[in-house]
């Protein structure tokens, strides 16, 4: 940890809103009490990630070299930081950055606190914060205190609180949008960070704003709360609003958001939020952590009790001032303008210029304007990129910056005339790089490479995929061009791989005896619309052959798809079976028994197990009966799919219900090899044994999917629905993924 | 001025020959086998990255890198931790340890010799600017301190210095020798 950490406070003192220099303080002082083992580690755990200071991979202080699990001996000895994360163990700090917007001063804060405290790269996230990974969590005072100097804060950037509060980039010179929801935006970040009717809630909570409903840009339907600007007009006079949203959320079971109303007025939007803050922090769930979520309190109360109960809290709240004065303060501050005079675009140009200008410029609704994207491969930016960008945004703009959900940076209002200008810049930073929002611009979260849950390597897949498909981009058909891939390390989706065309994320499957990464296949979601449907969990497959995965499917499309015809709506023509039949040799291993190219993932030479087996077991093909339940488990979901596919919505529900009940069966079976083929007793045999013993308990989801198990046996008589029998589909997966993971772990040996 | 948080780069030979993924397994064989006296942790894979920092290393004590940073392939420690003793100290331990890692690299059957000390240049960074924040009065408080330490290292041989431009970059200056030296040369002066 750095030497002048205790210099940091006083050479700030005064320059740090005096709000966010006090919570600084008091961090601080959290650490040292922590330290002399006056605070518990679970407090200090919550209220470490309340200041966006979060775990990251190995902190439990082990770590797999691929053959044997090694000990990290940190200095700092037994301390923690919370439960089984050890102290000195380097960290993830998340920095919020509201709607994404940032100054050319943050940019070069930025990039000073990456030097200093990183390992030279500030990470650009998927909900528009920057992260910063690697971190000591003795330097994060001061890190937290350089950024309150710039007005930033990491105040409630993770834990269980209200999130970053994004917003469509392109808000406020966007040719669609109905207005600029930015102030709004930034209003109500202002009024919910530290509230006290938001400090309660059993998880997190995520607000996300649009200026339209057609376009993508901010994914309101994936959001516990989402806004939608809309007009109205009331007696011959237009007023503007917004149409809200709630329960929206990916997380393993993606739940598409619900119309709470149609038009919500500004002054009533932040009364209405910190009323939906109430209700969820008073009636939401607390104890099990995965139906905390909003989405499940809605399903659970459905959307027209749930509005009752918010509409009674809101007319209960006692006024508050900051209800209008946060919008009116936001509507003066974040009103933009231009640097420089409007200009044409140029007629002529080069071809890696034109090529740039198509994919990475859109046109402002303000003539002779553009808004330029910085397309950054993984989301990735070095301290001297953003010393350049800093330095390009003066030039050019009045700082007007954002970041993106697809993990990129764009710069509003360009003058069309200093197009050219510009990208010669951004080319000298190595920032020029075409293909903006197009397939080569793959999204992924941090998957393997730092975070805990990660259970394949999405950023090795995402930089394979992105530097095979970077090759010949423009020679790929137009649409093709145009599909969005999002890759997720684990099935909690942070990488959106359910709103991608083609998603996937990391599960881990046997092969001939041993641990092998796969990706789940994701087809057909839909990233329009803010998310307008989520994409169809088709099979698993090993990682290293993802790529050959991608170029059968933009292939297929390219050939197959009719005149105009989107990819989710060519998926759904196809149907998962005949997919599933185009993919299907590629999850079977590999004919040459030399070949171990699948055991091993993305830039990671490590063998991919937790097993450390001799290499003579490779060669037994012996399948075990839980392993062939395991396969017919995933068969049965496969049918379900296809039932749902065509209709037939009671069948799909009832067999994906059975599929579960045979992954249950074939755990079951590694104890009681004569367990009766009944249903109940199954369950209360895999109860019994694997959930109340906890064997089944993922290290970080505990026993999530079991409940998805009970639930569904408590539901067997009710009919189904379409969205239940989809849930019920997708938690069936799950469920077998994890059977899978169970299998794995009782099959590893003690010392591996 | 207390010197802490040093880094050292040591440009390569010839950069066009070094590919770096065979970096990759290098660094996952480093940790296993906790080659340095300093906790190897983990890897950063930032090869996708415009004049990134390449390959790193990451320990607890310090990161070792082969970074491209301003297009200038090295081999990079950088000290992360606070160090006890005199500056001379400090600037020992960080020149030792980007060498000791060097030494390696130049040997590693994986790379084949591709990563090879050019012999030359040298970069150095003070990574903390509150410590060392880079103004002009940085560089004349520290000039004895690095004249002191290069005499030794290159054994009186011919240098010159440049210093970047932009006030906001950390301190640091690059130095390039009259002649060239080998990594045993220069651990042999260190330890003198």
């Amino acid at each position: 940890m750095k030497a002048s950490n205790s210099l940091w406070q006083e050479k700030l003192a005064g320059k740090m809103p005096e709000a966010l220099a006090r919570e600084v303080d008091l961090f601080e002082t959290e650490i040292k009490l922590r330290k002399q083992g006056k605070l518990e580690e679970r407090l200090f755990a919550e209220t470490r990630l309340r200041r966006g200071a979060y775990g990251q991979r190995y902190d439990n202080g082990q770590r797999h070299n691929g053959n044997s699990v090694q000990q990290m001996p940190y200095p700092s000895g037994s301390l923690t930081k919370g439960p089984n994360t050890m102290w000195d163990a380097p960290g993830m700090q998340r920095i919020k950055i509201p709607a994404g917007g940032l100054n050319a001063s943050q940019l070069e804060t930025l990039a000073e606190l990456a030097e200093e405290y990183s390992d030279g790269i500030a990470h650009i996230t998927t909900r528009q914060d920057v992260q910063l990974h690697y971190v000591h969590i003795e330097d994060t005072p001061s890190i937290m205190r350089r950024l309150a100097a710039a007005n930033i804060t990491t105040r409630e950037a993770c834990g269980n609180s209200v999130r970053n509060v994004t917003a469509c980039p392109y808000a406020g010179v966007c040719p669609d949008e109905t207005f600029d929801v930015t102030p709004y935006a930034r209003a109500l970040s202002k009024f919910l960070l530290g509230h006290p009717d938001t400090q309660n809630f059993g998880r997190k909570f995520k607000h996300a704003f649009s200026g339209c409903g057609q376009n993508a840009c901010a994914l309101v339907n994936i959001h516990d709360m989402g806004m939608i600007a809309v007009e109205r007009t009331e007696n011959g006079e237009k007023k503007i609003g917004f149409k809200t949203y709630v329960g929206g959320g990916l997380g393993a079971v993606p739940y598409q958001a619900k119309l709470f109303d149609s038009f919500v007025p500004p002054e009533e939007l932040l009364p209405l939020a910190q009323a939906i803050s109430r209700v969820f922090a008073k009636y939401g769930e607390k104890k099990n952590r995965s139906r905390a979520r909003l989405k499940f309190l809605i399903q659970d109360l459905g959307i027209e009790k749930f509005r009752e109960l918010v509409l009674e809290e809101r007319a209960n709240l006692t006024p508050d001032a900051r209800w209008t004065e946060y919008i009116d303060a936001a509507l003066a501050q974040f009103a933009e303008t231009p640097l420089r005079p409007g200009g044409k675009r140029p007629l002529i140009a080069s071809s890696e210029f034109q090529r740039w200008l198509d994919s990475n410029t859109r046109r402002q609704k303000q003539d002779g304007y553009s808004v330029v994207t910085i397309a950054l491969p993984l989301g990735d930016i070095t301290a001297n990129q953003l010393r350049a960008l800093a330095d390009i945004a003066r030039r050019f703009t009045k700082e007007t910056i954002r970041t993106t959900v697809e993990q990129n940076i764009v710069l509003r209002w360009i003058s069309d005339g200093d197009l050219e200008e510009l990208w010669r810049e951004l080319l000298a930073a190595g920032l020029a790089a075409p293909g903006a929002g197009t397939i080569v611009d793959v999204v992924s979260c941090p998957g393997t490479d730092t975070c805990k849950l990660g259970i394949s390597s999405s950023r090795g897949l995402a930089a394979e995929l992105r530097s095979r498909l970077a090759e010949k981009s423009f020679q790929l058909d137009e649409a093709v061009q145009n599909l969005h891939i999002k890759i997720s390390g684990c099935f909690n989706s942070c990488g959106q791989h359910h709103v991608a065309d083609i998603g996937f994320y990391g599960v881990s499957r046997k092969m001939a005896g041993y641990a092998v990464p796969h990706f789940q296949v994701v087809l057909g979601g839909e990233w329009g619309h803010n998310a307008g449907s989520y994409g169809m969990p088709v099979m698993a497959i090993p990682s290293k052959r993802i790529p050959e995965v991608v170029a059968r499917l933009v292939d297929w499309y390219a050939i197959r798809r009719n005149e105009g015809e989107a990819f989710k709506d060519f998926v759904k023509r196809i149907g998962k079976a005949e997919l599933r039949s185009l993919l299907e040799d590629l999850a079977k291993p590999s004919p040459d028994p030399a070949d171990r190219s699948i055991f091993t993932d993305w830039g990671d030479p490590r063998e991919y197990s937790l097993e450390d087996m001799g290499a003579g077991e490779c060669a037994g093909e012996v399948v075990s009966p839980v392993e062939f339940d395991l396969a017919n488990a995933e068969t049965g979901v496969f049918e379900a799919q296809v039932a749902l596919d065509k209709g037939e919505i009671d069948r799909a529900g009832k067999l994906a219900y059975e599929a579960m009940v045979r992954a249950a069966r074939g755990l079951v079976k590694l104890e009681y090899t004569d367990v009766p083929n009944d249903s109940d007793q199954i369950i209360d045999e895999f109860r019994t044994r694997f959930y109340d013993t906890q064997k089944f308990f993922d290290p970080f989801a505990g026993g999530k999917f079991a409940h998805y198990l009970f639930a569904a046996q408590e539901r067997t008589q009710q009919p189904h629905t379409a969205d239940s029998a989809r849930y019920l589909i997708d938690e069936a997966q799950l469920f077998i993924d994890a059977a899978h993971t169970c299998h794995q772990k009782l099959s590893t040996p003690v010392n591996a | 001025m207390e010197l802490q948080h040093v880094n050292v780069k040591l440009l390569v030979n010839d950069p066009a020959q070094v590919d770096l993924e065979p970096l990759i397994p290098v660094f996952h064989n480093w940790i296993e086998r906790q080659i340095f006296d300093e906790l190897l942790l983990d890897i950063a894979d930032y090869r996708h990255v415009h004049e990134g920092p390449g390959v790193v290393l990451i320990g607890h004590q310090g990161n070792y890198s082969v970074d491209n940073v301003d297009g200038r392939l090295g081999i990079r420690y950088n000290r992360k931790a606070a160090l006890e003793g005199s500056n001379q100290d400090r600037l020992h331990q960080a020149m030792r340890s980007a060498l000791n890692a060097c030494q390696r690299l130049e040997t590693e059957p994986g790379l084949g010799g591709a990563v090879r000390f050019g012999g030359q240049e040298i970069d150095v960074f003070l990574n903390d600017r509150l410590l060392a924040p880079n103004i002009g009065e940085t560089r004349t408080a520290l000039e004895r301190e690095f004249e002191a330490f290069w005499k030794k290292l290159f054994r009186g041989a011919e240098y010159s210095v440049s210093y970047p431009s932009d006030p906001r970059r950390l301190f640091g200056f690059s130095v390039k020798t009259s002649r060239p030296f080998s990594t045993a040369d220069l651990l042999a002066n260190l330890a003198a």
